[in-house]
């Protein structure tokens, strides 16, 4: 039963596209319709196959930014200047087009609504997508869980869902944004890189037994968690993703 | 360059073993310590992608691409049933 | 084959004389880092570079002692068995003739090694007669630590998995011993004008 469900999703299938969405500068949103799609737990990702004419083929994982109770399946791409992908997926894919898709992939960096809180989310750059389609499974449940996000970008432009999330802050979520570049004069987020002083701040007491996701570039992914083990959470609750390099 | 972790191998790794691994636990043949697939570090070269204990850095896993396949090469990392301790 | 991606190329393809790019490549401007790795980060006060093994005149050298030697700038193509080649790409330092003028060896390979642990294996020919350095900077710039800096081995009539990076010295040997790709199934010699990418190609 389960052999069979995998090898489902370990199957390529062509998968159409639906909708492009520009989310900011760097990063499109591309909806997805997939005939055979099984569903999915949030955090997990799909595998994208692109083949070009001359048989050239490139394979690039990207984490779903839909929720399993979304209608479309969503991937949200960042635009890297020296890709090879992301530029094809970001500037020339069009409503119609067709790629190879296969998944839901990953078992580890997952989160569904069975699993509880209290939840910490922090995201550094592009390492919002999976953590958004944990919130979005969140706010389509019971919201049991109470659920603290922060997600760090360089700069205001680079927020992507900015307003999604500012409007989930309220009953049971806290939604804190820290910027490290550059921020607005008038701004009420945290201003610079993600430190030790913040996440006691933002997230919940380690001893409430905090369920902790972290997702972005290694150094920051690697920076956050250690901090996190400092001010005593336990490295058992903590799980990481770490994605390649981000767009400049 | 940075690592990237196990969670970038689930794919290669479900096709090779016909199983979601990146959850799974495993202990470091060189320095016996446990950790999940998710933990490794990853390092992508040309000839293939190394994974590395996290704790003392030895290579575990290999993913290397040739003539059109990948081998897995997990000697170095037995897999256990379930969760150390 | 896969359906085709509507529109999609892959990395840019520089237009390139193709007597210039061996069979199955592609050439491009880009310059990617690739490792198997972390990147190590030696001091240069704790750096040094030996020829040792089947000789009686092992011999070392450190920084200064390599920074002193005569030294060349070269250009050259180089060319990474992932398909991408890089054309007139401009390295200075140390010839590898110039390192093994004082040893004398009945060993005709050697295995290169290096800070992290990487290996690769080579015959001593494909070192010699100019075929080969101890490269320090690239582009005109030191060699950056992602790229292999302080120094790498630089063989670039070979695939790029040869040219190991942050290297520390040549053991010769008297057998080819498969070095750290190689035990995985690349070939021992790797000459990309025969395509000898695997074992038995």
């Amino acid at each position: 039963m389960v052999g069979t469900a995998l090898s489902g999703r370990l199957t390529w299938q062509l998968a159409k596209v639906v909708d492009v969405i520009d989310e900011t500068p760097r990063c499109k949103s591309i909806a997805f319709e997939v005939p055979d799609w099984a569903g999915h737990r949030a955090g997990q990702h799909v595998d994208i196959r692109l083949t070009a004419e001359d048989g050239y083929v490139a394979q690039r994982s990207y984490s779903i930014a839909s929720a399993p109770e979304d209608d479309r399946l969503v991937l949200t791409v960042e635009r890297l200047d020296d890709g090879e992908v992301s530029p094809y997926l970001t500037e020339e894919l069009r409503e119609g087009d067709q790629i190879e898709l296969r998944g839901p992939i990953g078992g580890y960096f997952v989160w569904d609504e069975p699993l509880g809180g209290p939840l910490a989310l922090i995201a550094g750059g592009s390492g919002i997508v999976p953590l958004r389609a944990m919130v979005r499974h969140w706010a389509a449940g019971p919201r049991d869980a109470s659920v603290s996000l922060l997600y760090s970008s360089r700069s205001l432009r680079d927020v992507i869902y900015s307003d999604e999330l500012e409007q989930y802050d309220g009953d049971n979520i806290k939604v804190q944004f820290a910027l490290t570049r550059e921020w607005p004069s008038d701004w009420a987020g945290h201003r610079g890189r993600v430190d030790q002083g913040l996440l006691a701040s933002a997230i919940p007491r380690p001893s409430e037994r905090t369920l902790a996701y972290i997702c972005g570039p290694t150094a920051f992914v690697e920076a956050v968690s250690q901090a996190l083990v400092g001010i005593g959470h336990e490295p058992g609750r903590i799980k990481t993703e770490r994605f390649g390099p981000s767009g400049s | 360059m940075d690592a990237l972790d196990g969670n970038a191998l689930a794919g290669p790794l479900a096709d090779h073993f016909g199983a979601e691994v990146t959850a799974a636990w495993g202990v470091c043949r060189f320095c016996n310590t446990p950790a999940q697939v998710a933990q490794l570090r990853v390092y992508v070269s040309g000839p293939g992608t190394i994974a590395r204990c996290p704790s003392c850095a030895s290579v575990v896993l290999a993913l290397v691409q040739t003539r059109g396949a990948v081998q897995v090469h997990h000697g170095s990392f037995a897999l256990t049933p379930d969760p150390p301790g | 084959m896969s359906p085709i991606s509507r529109g999609f190329v892959g990395r840019k393809r520089e237009v390139a004389d193709p007597s210039r790019i061996p069979p199955g490549q592609y050439a491009t401007h880009d310059f990617p880092v690739l490792s198997a790795g972390p990147t190590p980060h030696t001091p240069l006060a704790e750096w040094s570079f030996r020829i040792d093994g089947a000789t009686s005149d092992a011999v070392s050298w450190s920084w200064a002692e390599l920074l002193a030697l005569p030294s060349q700038t070269i250009t050259v193509d180089i060319h990474c068995v992932t398909k991408w080649s890089k054309l007139d790409t401009s390295w200075k330092g140390v010839s590898v003739d110039t390192l093994l003028e004082t040893v004398e060896t009945e060993g005709e390979y050697l295995t290169a090694w290096c800070d992290g642990g990487y290996t690769t294996n080579l015959a001593l020919e494909d070192v010699s007669d100019g075929k080969a350095w101890i490269a320090y900077e690239y582009d005109g710039q030191p060699l950056d630590p992602e790229h292999g800096g302080p120094a790498r081995l630089l063989v670039p009539h070979l695939y790029f998995w040869k040219s190991a990076k942050w290297v520390r010295g040549l053991t010769l040997t008297t057998d080819d011993e498969p070095g750290f790709w190689e035990g995985y199934g690349y070939h021992n010699h790797g000459d990309p004008w025969l395509e000898q990418r695997y074992q038995g190609d």
